[in-house]
C-alpha cells in the first residue's frame, strides 16, 4: 500500500505544489485502499474514481503547463452524502432519495470542484444525518477502523472513518448537534463545526436549518483549516451565511500559542456519566494546557442541563419541516399505495417506504412539537434554553477565552449497543449539543486513548462566535503537545486493517 | 350544487348588522420571484421557470428578493401603515402539491407592514374608513391543472398537471380589520375597497394589478348579527372572487344566504365557499376550524427582513399621490361633471379613460366609448369593459376617426364589433371593410336630388325658414346611402341646393 495515503493533507498539498508527486498518485492510492478496506469499513455510500481520477489528471496537467492553481488543487477529497453533486447520486443515507442525482452543487462542493480536488465519493451517514453511529443509515451502518465491531460515530461516520482508515486525506461533514465531532473523538480524526454561517448551507440536505453547519474532517488541524479556508465565507444562496470573513485559519493554526490564554473547564461536562478514561485523558490535557502558560478557570453553564431536551425539541420541528418535500411529486422514491392511488395516499405509502425509524420518530415529534395547543409549551420553552444556553456561554467566555470539555462520554459503543435505546443515543451528544444552539464553534481533536477499552478520545474546544480562529490556534498547539508527548500522531496508534 | 334559499336583500338588512372582511392577495411584478432567480412571467410553457429552490430541490435554500421587499412597504405606506424595523418569515405547513416545499413561506406575526387605513368612496358618493390590520409578504403557489373526472377537484380527476412557474411568485395580503357600518352598501364597499388596493399597486408600479390573471384576488369574509348584538357572526370566507363585479355579487349573496339560514334559527358553518360566476352562487367548501392546524414557526433558513429607515423614507418619498388625490385631480383636467366622474369611477373604467386620453382622444369622447357603447357590451357579455379585447389605444383611434369625419356614429359601432371579433385595430378595419363615410358631394348630390324629387315641397318649405323639414330628406339620403354618409355634410349640401 502506497505510504501516500498516511500523510496529512497538509503535507500531500506540500508534495503536490512542488511536483515531488502527481495528484493522479495520490489520488488513485486512496482508491487502491478503498479497494482494499472498504468493504470492511462501509464509510462509502458511492465512490468516484473515474471523475476522481479525470479531475487529478486535469490539475497534474494544468500544472505541468504552469497555470496557477488552488493550493489544495489536487488534493482528493471525500463528501459525506447530504451535499449534493451532480455527478453523483445524492440519497442522505435514505432509501427515499435512492438514486437521485442532484441538478446542481452544494456551494462547498462548487468550491472544491474550482480549486480542483478530486472527489473520491461521497461517505455515509445515518439517514437525514438523524443519529449517532451511522446505524440509522438504510444502507447499512459503517464501521470504526480502529475495532471493526463498533461504531465509527455519527452522523457523520462514513467521513470520519474515511479518513481514520486513510481512505482520504481530508472530508466533509455536516454538524448539527455533534454530527462532526461525536465521530472525530471516537475514530482520532480531527472534526470542526465552525460558527454557524461560518460556511454554506446551500446544497447541504437541511436537518436542522438553525442548527447544521458544513465543516472539516481530517486528520490534523492544519488539514482542517486550509479546507475551512477554502469553504468559508458568504453565499448570497445562503442568506444565514455570514457576511463577513472570519480571518485565516491556516495562520491560527501555524500559531499554535497558548501562552495566557484562559481556558474554561465547563462544571457541567467532565462529571457524571462521563468515562474513567475519558475524563484522564481531558485532564492530563489541562495539564498540557496549563504547562504550556494556559491558565485554567472554571466555568459553570447550568442551562446546559436542558439542552438536550431543547434539542429535542428544535430539531424534530425543523427537520419535520424540512422533510416535507419528500413527497414522491418532483424526485426521489415514488411508491404505489394499495388501493385508490390517491395523492395523499401516494405521498403516505411513499413516505412509509421510504423513511426510516428515526427519521419517522422525529419527524411525529416534531410535528407533535409544533402543533397549536402544544407549540408555546414545546418549541417555544425550547426557544427559551436556547437563548439560556447562549447566556451561559456569553458569561463563561467573560472568563475564558476558549471552553474545554471532553467531545463524548464515552468511547466508541459497540454496533447494536444503543439502536433499541433512543435516549442513550442522545445522550452521547450532551456535550456537542450546547454549541449548536447557540452557534458557536467547535472543534474535537485527538486527546488519547481510555485506558480500560484502548479506544479514541476526544477533547473538544469551544469559542465564541467567529472566533474559529481560537480553535485552531488552540487545537494545534495542543496537538504539537500531545505528538511529541506520543512520538507520533494518534492515528499511528490504530490497528492496522486487514487488507483484501 | 343544493339551491340555497335567499332572503330578500332589503329584509335581510333590517333583520341583521353586516360585517366584512377582506383579504386582497396581489401579486407583484418583480423580475424574479420572492426566494429565487426565476422570472416571474405570466403565461410561459410550463414549468419552464422553475430552479431547485422554487421546486423545493433537497438542500436548497431561499433568499429573500430585495426589489418584492421594497414593493412590499410601498404597498403599506400607500395604505398608511406601520413599517415593521424587523420581521421574520413564517412557515405554514401543510401538505399540497402545488406547494413543492410542502409549507409556503410567508410573514405571520410578524408583518412588514400594520396598522393602516383607506378611504373609500362607494358608488353613492358616501366614503367609509376601511382599517388595514396588515400586509405581510409570503409566495404563491405553482398551479394545478386536474384532469378527468367531473368534479374539477384534486378529488376525483384522473390525474393531475401542476405547473410551478407561479410557484414562489412574490404576493403581498392585504387584511382588513373588520368592517362595520355598511349596511346595505357592503358589496359595493368591497368592490370598491378592492378597486382602490388595485389603483394603488397600478399606481407604485408593484403590480399588473390585473384581476383576470390572478394579479390581484380577493377573499371575502362574511358575517351577519342582530341590530345592536355585541357578539360578531359566525363568518364564512369566500375565495374565487376575481372580479370586482364578483366581488359585488357574492358579497350580497353570502349575506342573502346567512340570513336565511339565520332567521330560521339555523347557523352558520365556518368555512370556506367557492363563488360560481356562471351560477351566482356560492358553494361549499372546505370547513374552516380550529382544527387547521398549519403549525407555523419561525423560517429558519432566512434571516429577518430589516429596512433601514432610510429605505423606507425613500420608498415614503417616491409614494404617488392618493387614489382620492389623483381622482380629483383627473376629474379637473377632464372637466367632467361630479355625475360624469362618478358614473366612470364606479363603473371600474378611470384607468381605461386615462389611457384612451393619453393615446389622443378626447376626454369627454374617452367617456362616451367607455361608458356608452363598450360599457353596453361588457354588460350584456357580463364582464368587466376594461376585459374586451380592445385597447385603450384602439378607442382613441376609434374616436379620431369619427371626430375627423372620417366615419360616422353608425359606422362606428360597425367598427367597433369588428375590433372586438379580432379583425384588427379600427383604422384597418375600416380600410379592409370600406366602412369610410361617403365623402365624395357628387354620390352625395346625387342621391339628395333624387330624394328631393320625391319630396319637391321641402325646399321651398327651408326657404320659407322651416329648416327642420331637410330631415325628412337626410333620412332618406342616409337611408338610400346605407348609412356611409355624413349626416352633416349631407344636411349642408341640402341647405346650399334650398339657397340656390
Ligand atoms: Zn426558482
Amino acid at each position: 500500500m502506497s505510504e501516500l495515503i498516511r500523510k496529512n493533507a497538509s503535507e500531500l498539498v506540500d508534495l503536490l505544489s512542488s511536483g515531488e508527486v502527481s495528484s493522479v498518485e495520490v489520488t488513485q492510492a486512496h482508491i487502491d485502499r478503498t479497494a482494499a478496506v472498504d468493504s470492511a469499513v462501509h464509510s462509502y455510500l458511492h465512490v468516484s474514481p473515474e471523475s476522481a481520477l479525470a479531475t487529478a489528471a486535469e490539475i497534474d496537467r494544468k500544472r505541468a503547463a504552469g497555470e496557477k492553481l488552488h493550493p489544495l488543487a489536487g488534493l482528493p477529497i471525500a463528501v459525506k452524502d447530504n451535499l449534493t453533486t451532480t455527478d453523483a447520486p445524492t440519497t442522505a443515507g435514505s432509501k427515499i432519495l435512492e438514486g437521485w442525482i442532484p441538478q446542481y452543487d452544494a456551494t462547498v462542493v462548487r468550491k472544491i470542484r474550482e480549486a480542483g480536488m478530486p472527489i473520491l465519493g461521497k461517505t455515509n451517514l445515518d439517514e437525514f444525518a438523524m443519529g449517532s453511529s451511522t446505524e440509522f443509515s438504510a444502507y447499512g451502518p459503517s464501521k470504526n477502523p480502529w475495532d471493526l465491531t463498533r461504531i465509527p460515530g455519527g452522523s457523520g461516520g462514513g467521513s470520519s472513518s474515511a479518513v481514520a482508515s486513510f481512505q482520504a486525506p481530508i472530508a466533509f461533514g455536516s454538524d448539527t448537534g455533534g454530527s462532526i465531532r461525536f465521530p472525530a473523538a471516537v475514530t482520532g480524526t480531527v472534526g470542526i463545526k465552525p460558527t454557524y454561517g461560518a460556511v454554506s448551507r446551500y446544497g447541504l440536505i437541511a436537518l436542522a436549518s438553525s442548527l447544521d453547519q458544513v465543516g472539516p474532517v481530517s486528520r490534523n488541524v492544519l488539514d482542517a483549516a486550509l479546507l475551512q479556508d477554502l469553504i468559508g465565507g458568504h453565499d448570497p444562496h445562503d442568506s444565514t451565511s455570514l457576511p463577513e470573513s472570519l480571518g485565516s485559519m491556516v495562520e491560527a493554526a501555524k500559531r499554535q500559542d497558548v501562552k495566557g490564554l484562559r481556558v474554561g473547564v465547563i462544571k457541567e461536562l467532565n462529571g457524571e456519566g462521563f468515562q474513567a478514561g475519558v475524563k484522564a485523558r481531558f485532564n492530563e490535557s489541562l495539564r498540557l494546557l496549563e504547562a504550556a502558560g494556559a491558565e485554567i478557570v472554571e466555568v459553570s453553564c447550568p442551562s446546559f442541563e436542558y439542552a438536550i431536551a431543547a434539542y429535542y425539541l428544535i430539531l424534530p420541528a425543523e427537520a419535520s419541516s424540512n422533510l416535507a418535500k419528500f413527497d414522491s411529486v418532483r424526485f426521489g422514491l415514488r411508491k404505489a399505495p394499495d388501493g385508490n392511488p390517491t395523492i395523499e395516499r401516494v405521498m403516505a405509502a411513499t413516505r412509509e417506504a421510504g423513511f426510516g425509524p428515526e427519521v419517522k420518530r422525529r419527524i411525529i415529534l416534531g410535528t407533535y412539537a409544533l402543533s397549536s395547543g402544544y407549540y408555546d409549551a414545546y418549541y417555544g420553552s425550547a426557544q427559551k434554553v436556547r437563548t439560556l444556553i447562549q447566556r451561559d456561554f456569553a458569561a463563561a467566555f467573560a472568563k475564558a477565552d476558549v471552553l474545554a470539555s471532553p467531545t463524548a462520554p464515552t468511547t466508541a459503543f459497540k454496533l447494536g449497543e444503543k439502536l433499541e435505546d433512543p435516549l442513550a443515543m442522545y445522550l452521547n451528544d450532551i456535550a456537542t449539543i450546547p454549541a449548536n444552539l447557540a452557534g458557536i464553534p467547535g472543534i474535537s481533536i485527538p486527546n488519547g486513548l481510555a485506558d480500560e477499552d484502548g479506544l479514541p478520545v476526544g477533547i473538544q474546544l469551544l469559542a465564541p462566535a467567529r472566533e474559529d480562529s481560537r480553535l485552531y490556534q488552540v487545537g494545534a498547539a495542543l496537538e504539537t503537545m500531545h505528538e511529541e508527548q506520543w512520538g507520533k500522531r494518534m492515528i499511528d496508534f490504530a490497528p492496522e486493517l486487514e487488507v483484501r | 350544487m343544493a339551491k340555497d334559499e335567499l332572503m330578500n336583500y332589503e329584509k335581510a338588512l333590517e333583520q341583521f348588522e353586516v360585517v366584512i372582511g377582506l383579504e386582497v392577495h396581489v401579486e407583484l411584478n418583480t423580475k424574479t420571484k420572492m426566494f429565487c432567480g426565476c422570472r416571474n412571467e405570466f403565461g410561459d410553457e410550463p414549468n419552464t421557470n422553475v430552479c431547485p429552490i422554487c421546486i423545493a430541490l433537497p438542500g436548497s435554500l431561499p433568499a429573500v428578493n430585495r426589489r418584492a421587499v421594497e414593493s412590499s412597504i410601498s404597498i403599506g405606506l400607500a395604505l398608511g401603515c406601520e413599517i415593521a424595523p424587523t420581521g421574520r418569515f413564517a412557515r405554514k405547513n401543510y401538505f399540497y402539491p402545488d406547494l413543492a416545499k410542502n409549507f409556503q413561506t410567508s410573514q405571520y406575526d410578524e408583518p412588514i407592514a400594520y396598522e393602516g387605513q383607506l378611504e373609500v368612496e362607494v358608488p353613492s358618493g358616501k366614503t367609509f374608513t376601511v382599517l388595514i390590520e396588515r400586509a405581510h409578504m409570503e409566495e404563491d403557489a405553482g398551479k394545478l391543472t386536474h384532469v378527468g373526472g367531473n368534479t374539477g377537484r384534486i378529488q376525483g380527476a384522473e390525474y393531475s398537471l401542476v405547473d410551478y412557474n407561479r410557484a414562489g411568485v412574490p404576493l403581498v395580503e392585504i387584511v382588513t380589520k373588520p368592517v362595520y357600518g355598511a349596511g346595505a352598501e357592503a358589496p359595493e364597499l368591497a368592490a370598491a375597497y378592492v378597486r382602490s388596493i388595485r389603483e394603488i399597486v397600478k399606481a407604485l408600479g408593484v403590480s399588473d394589478a390585473r384581476m383576470e390573471r390572478g394579479n390581484v384576488r380577493c377573499d371575502a369574509n362574511v358575517s351577519l348579527r342582530l341590530h345592536g348584538a355585541e357578539k360578531l357572526g359566525t363568518r364564512t370566507e369566500t375565495k374565487n372572487v376575481n372580479s370586482l363585479r364578483s366581488i359585488e355579487r357574492a358579497v350580497r349573496y353570502e349575506i342573502q344566504r346567512q340570513a336565511a339560514i339565520l332567521a330560521k334559527g339555523g347557523t352558520i358553518t365556518q368555512e370556506t365557499r367557492h363563488w360560481h360566476e356562471d351560477k351566482g352562487a356560492t358553494s361549499s367548501g372546505r370547513p374552516k376550524s380550529d382544527a387547521d392546524d398549519y403549525r407555523y414557526f419561525p423560517e429558519p433558513d432566512l434571516v429577518p427582513v430589516q429596512p433601514s429607515k432610510e429605505l423606507i423614507e425613500s420608498l415614503r418619498a417616491a409614494l404617488p399621490e392618493q387614489p382620492s388625490v389623483r381622482r380629483k385631480r383627473l376629474q379637473g383636467e377632464w372637466g367632467f361633471s361630479d355625475l360624469e366622474f362618478r358614473d366612470v369611477v364606479n363603473a371600474d373604467l378611470l384607468d381605461q379613460i386615462v389611457e384612451t386620453v393619453a393615446a389622443g382622444a378626447k376626454p369627454q369622447s374617452a367617456r362616451k366609448w367607455w361608458t356608452g357603447e363598450l360599457a353596453r357590451i361588457a354588460n350584456a357579455e357580463e364582464k368587466d369593459a376594461a376585459e374586451l379585447a380592445i385597447t385603450p389605444a384602439e378607442v382613441a383611434e376609434l374616436a379620431t376617426l369619427v371626430e375627423s369625419g372620417k366615419i360616422n356614429d353608425r359606422l362606428a359601432r360597425e367598427v367597433l364589433g369588428y375590433v372586438l371579433a379580432g379583425e384588427g385595430s379600427p383604422s384597418s378595419v375600416v380600410a379592409a371593410r370600406g366602412l369610410e363615410v361617403v365623402s365624395d358631394d357628387s354620390a352625395l348630390l346625387a342621391a339628395i336630388d333624387e330624394a328631393l324629387a320625391k319630396q319637391p315641397d321641402v325646399l321651398e318649405k327651408i326657404r320659407e325658414g322651416k329648416v327642420q323639414a331637410a330631415g325628412a330628406v337626410i333620412g332618406a339620403v342616409m337611408q338610400a346611402m346605407k348609412g356611409s354618409a355624413d349626416a352633416g355634410r349631407v344636411r349642408e349640401l341640402i341647405l346650399e341646393r334650398a339657397a340656390q
